[in-house]
């Protein structure tokens, strides 16, 4: 592994991609660093998927202006990089005639952070928009400019980009301590079953694995985009402490088909009383609800609790009474990175010079993403005295999904490679052909997390029973690990123990497992 | 070929598993002829290539067979009727209509099917007649909402079977099992006779889910304890399962505070029930019933949509392939006369609800047309308790027809009543049908 870079990011999630992504548009030697087997594995796998409109930060701050601005970049970004994105316009309800001027100063402050297109619509053209909505809900403030995103989708589509600009990643490498010296930083990184992807940019991509054990990385520049762990890596250099706690948001997911029982995002209006639950429909047609907000100290706390999808399942009756509870396909949680102000910490610390914070990115952080790469590049190529790469392709294609093509085009995908036409997830109808790219594209999937999050394997109703074995098997064959070394997520979520008796016996070679239909 | 130069069959089956397979083979010995099967997986026969224990065909060849074995035989009657079929061929839509394009045809009960396989790209045809066999699928955790982490060690009991009886991999070594349907209670056994430890199976009902003889055979033989009453309440570890706490529930099925104990294990296998699979069903406009999830069914085992038949697990949740082998004859022959006749079972005939009365969840059928019923009609279903000392009566509008006793009724297996066509169709003004349990 090479061992001096201009930049180091520390965390591969959204922050960090589109930090990512935007400094490759210059000349520079950049290296991503993740403690996570994959992108997108801490606050930004698992929140509300919604693009804000802007409209509940306090204004004046940086939330306030990166939140907009990030919602004004989400469409041509999503259509450079090629993620699914809808803006399909929030609602605001307010539940009691006593909260209207609440909701008017909502309105107001709404305008103030400049957020276009805001109304407030009464009882009867609310419920004409969304019929399902509870009756007792009085009014809304109409928010056009609020959306849906695919998480997964935006954030690796920013990494695969910023990679093959030729931005190296480090998975499965957590950053131990950082040292200050005269010309930048020396970073102690761990590393256990450790991938490193290089070369991106050259049209042979490369996946190496890295020994394990402790070594040192150094840069001029770091960024700290470590979401909730951006308050140890911030006090590792600055004697300015910041504190960032985890604050748990508990989720349901329902099935497919669901998503139709609201058209927009549906929230509750802030009261002293709670800030309420949303039920919005998914970019791919589910319903979620949620989130809980729990403070735990636990960094790594994602866990569900009966009481939390007990209060979240009960809150979402409240905006939508017919919320089909019964149709719950799945629970989760995630951390928020709540910085002790909440305000985001962007901007090189003042006792470290090109130390860059990206900290204290809570929501509306995934719709600030674009806006928080903007703003991290413009600094650090600014410090760095960048040049702008003229190579630098901004377009990135995903994986084709064929559900979205007619009758012809996949005909015609389908001749070019059959591995289309055969089908791996039966919920989701999720191809070989799509499996196989992403799990041989840039920066692609090693694990069975990370094939769902690129294809939504495993996603849909039955949640992984049928693909499993499957997709462990491609990942076997294409990587040619043993079916034994497949995880889920990373180096300790092996998913077998072992082979039976009668198997290991009979075979050990990597990727032979009996289940081959080829 | 047809107009719009697609391919036609009298009758298309979707699955190739037990269901298909006997449907198949009963509808090409009652005179159908151009018949074809779509299977997704690799081979015929379905989940029953998986399921390597015996216990099979005892009804049908009284004989145990492994499920290989009855599939087998099965499957060499398929080829030796020289019937049709298609492997690994993903049935991607069903609509019960005419192509488009092909809007001018004369026959309105054309079915189009839309498929996509390796060796034949995307490939439309049309079909007389549809028989849906896709089985089902199992539950979830997701399902139960069971809270804690994510972690790897979480699999359901068909999804741990397929790793050991096909792929030859371990899921784990310290195993609990959530739920006693019938492939979770297998699949104890299963993974103890691979040396490893099943710690307990735990069963939110007062009652298991799966048959009797399969306590005994695959729990009380190998000293693994069934705990009634009991559910997974946490689940912990957060890269792989560590351990799971297991709580006693009350009679709502609530866990009751301080019954807690916490079992150390890698894995949690979930054998939670089965929905049937009807993604397809649901896109031909089919009507589901919402307790069994499977399609509505007359008599002919034909659905809401004329020409399209249902059989076996997608049809609802069987216990014994036998069954569901004897039911897909049914569906398969009925196929066949509606492809001679031309005509759906019976719109123009009288129509006779089926009542589920005390005790009972759903009946298969659920409307009969006693015009169509012929000599005998099989009606299955599931009771949704256990009741000791019972009998299980039909009523024809208010007049008891049958009374047959049984010793014990469990919802872990299907029931059936074998009612008469000719006494259907001398009743005067038979209106409804019904079923129930009363008290012996």
């Amino acid at each position: 592994m090479q061992n001096s870079y201009d930049i180091v990011i520390i965390g591969a999630g959204v922050s960090g991609a589109s930090c990512a992504r935007e400094l490759s548009r210059y000349r520079l030697n950049i290296l991503v660093i993740d403690k996570e087997a994959d992108v997108c594995c801490g606050t930004s796998k698992a929140n509300s998927a919604i693009v804000h409109s802007g409209i509940d930060c306090k204004p004046g701050t940086l939330m306030a202006k990166l939140n907009v601005r990030g919602n004004e970049l989400m469409e041509p970004l999503s259509r450079e990089l090629d993620f699914e994105f809808d803006r399909n316009g929030s609602l605001i309800l307010c539940f009691d005639e006593e909260d209207r001027p609440r909701l008017q100063a909502l309105y107001e402050q709404g305008i103030e952070n400049g957020v276009p297109g805001l109304r407030i619509v009464e009882s009867e053209e609310l419920h004409r928009m969304e019929p399902n909505v509870s009756d007792d809900a009085v009014a809304a403030i109409w928010c056009p400019t609020g959306g849906i995103v695919w998480p997964f989708g935006m954030n690796i589509a920013m990494a695969e980009n910023a990679f093959t600009n030729g931005v190296s990643f480090c998975f499965n490498t957590g950053v131990t301590g950082i040292d200050k010296e005269e010309d930048g930083y020396c970073l102690h990184v761990k590393r256990s079953k450790a991938i490193l992807w290089t070369d991106g940019n050259t049209g042979e991509p490369l996946r190496s694995s890295l020994p394990d054990g402790e070594d040192t990385v150094r840069t001029r520049c770091v960024i700290n985009a470590a979401g909730v762990y951006a308050d140890q890596i911030h006090n590792m250099v600055s004697s300015h402490k910041i504190h960032i706690t985890p604050r748990r948001g508990e989720y349901c997911l329902m099935d497919k088909g669901t998503g139709d029982i609201v058209h927009s995002t549906i929230f509750q209006l802030p009261t002293p009383k709670g800030k309420g639950i949303l039920v919005t429909p998914t970019i791919h047609g589910n319903l979620l609800i949620g989130p809980t907000a729990t403070d735990t100290p636990d960094k790594e706390g994602t866990c569900t609790t009966q009481e939390g999808l007990d209060t979240v399942m009960q809150k979402a009756r409240l905006s939508v009474p017919s919320v089909p509870t019964r149709q719950i396909i799945t629970s989760f949680a995630g951390l928020r990175a709540h910085e002790d102000g909440h305000e985001f910490l962007i901007g090189e610390l003042q006792d470290a010079p090109l130390f860059i914070d990206c900290a204290g990115i809570e929501s509306p952080g995934l719709t600030s993403a674009p806006a928080i790469g903007e703003m991290v590049c413009s600094i650090a190529a600014g410090l760095l005295n960048a040049e702008p790469d003229p190579s630098f392709n901004g377009t990135r294609k995903g994986i084709i999904d064929p559900k979205k093509l007619d009758a012809d085009e996949l005909s015609d995908l389908i001749r070019r490679d059959p591995a289309y036409a055969a089908m791996v997830c039966r919920c989701e109808m999720v191809t070989e052909g799509e499996i196989i790219d992403a799990i041989t594209r840039p920066l692609g999937a090693h694990t069975l997390d990370g094939v769902k999050q690129r294809t939504r394997a495993g996603m849909g109703r039955c949640q992984a029973g049928f693909c499993t074995p499957k997709t462990m098997e491609l990942l076997s064959r294409l990587l040619g690990i043993p079916m034994t070394e497949i995880t889920k997520n990373g180096p300790d979520s092996l998913l077998l123990t072992g082979m039976t008796d009668k198997a290991s016996s009979s075979c050990a070679a990597p990727g032979v497992s009996g289940g081959d239909n080829e | 070929m047809n107009k719009a130069g697609l391919s036609y069959y009298d009758i298309v089956i979707i699955g190739g598993g037990p269901a298909g397979l006997a449907a198949a083979i009963s509808a090409k010995e009652s005179g159908a002829d151009s018949i074809l099967v779509l299977e997704r997986d690799r081979e015929l026969g379905g989940i029953l290539n998986q399921c390597i224990h015996n216990g099979f065909g005892l009804h049908t060849f009284k004989e145990e067979l492994t499920g290989p074995e009855y599939a087998a035989r099965f499957i060499s009657r398929f080829h030796e009727l020289g019937i049709d079929c298609r492997l690994n061929t993903m049935v991607l839509d069903l609509k019960a209509e005419a192509p488009s394009g092909d809007e001018g045809s004369s026959n309105g009960c054309i079915k189009t099917i839309t498929y996509s396989s390796r060796s034949e790209g995307l490939v439309q045809i049309t079909a007389g007649a549809v028989i849906l066999a896709m089985g089902c699928r199992e539950r979830p955790r997701g399902a139960l909402n069971t809270p804690g982490y994510r972690p790897a060690g979480i699999y359901t009991a068909g999804t741990a079977q397929r790793l050991v009886n096909i792929e030859g991999c371990m899921p784990g070594r310290r195993v609990v099992i959530l739920g006693s349907g019938d492939i979770g209670l297998i699949m104890a056994r299963r993974m103890t006779l691979e040396g490893a430890k099943v710690l307990a199976v735990a069963e939110v009902m007062p009652y298991s889910g799966g048959l009797k003889r399969n306590i005994v055979q695959c729990l009380d033989d190998y000293g693994i304890p069934l705990l009634l009453s009991h559910t997974v309440t946490e689940i912990k570890g957060k890269e792989r399962v560590e351990a799971v706490v297991i709580s006693e529930v009350d009679e709502n099925r609530r866990p009751v505070p301080g019954t807690e104990k916490e079992y150390e294990c890698d894995t949690l296998l979930l054998s939670v029930g089965l929905l049937p699979e009807n993604e397809l069903s649901r896109g031909a406009g089919v009507g589901i019933s919402p307790v069994t999830s499977g399609p509505v069914v007359s008599e002919s085992l034909e659905t809401s949509v004329p020409g399209v038949f249902a059989c076996g697990n997608v049809l609802h949740v069987h216990d014994l392939v036998d069954y569901v082998s004897e039911e897909a004859a049914a569906a398969g022959k009925r196929a066949a006369e509606y492809i001679k006749g031309g005509a759906s079972a019976g719109s123009d005939t009288p129509c006779v609800p089926v009542k589920t009365g005390n005790g009972v969840r759903y009946t298969v059928p659920s409307y009969i047309h006693p015009d169509k019923a012929g000599e005998r009609i099989t009606l299955r279903f599931r009771v949704g308790d256990v009741y000791r000392d019972c009998a299980i009566c039909v009523y024809l509008n208010d007049s008891r027809i049958a009374r047959k006793k049984a010793r014990i009724l469990a919802p872990g297996e299907m029931q059936e009543v074998i009612l008469s066509g000719d006494e259907l169709r001398s009743f005067p003004d038979l209106t409804e049908i019904k079923v129930c349990i009363e008290a012996n």
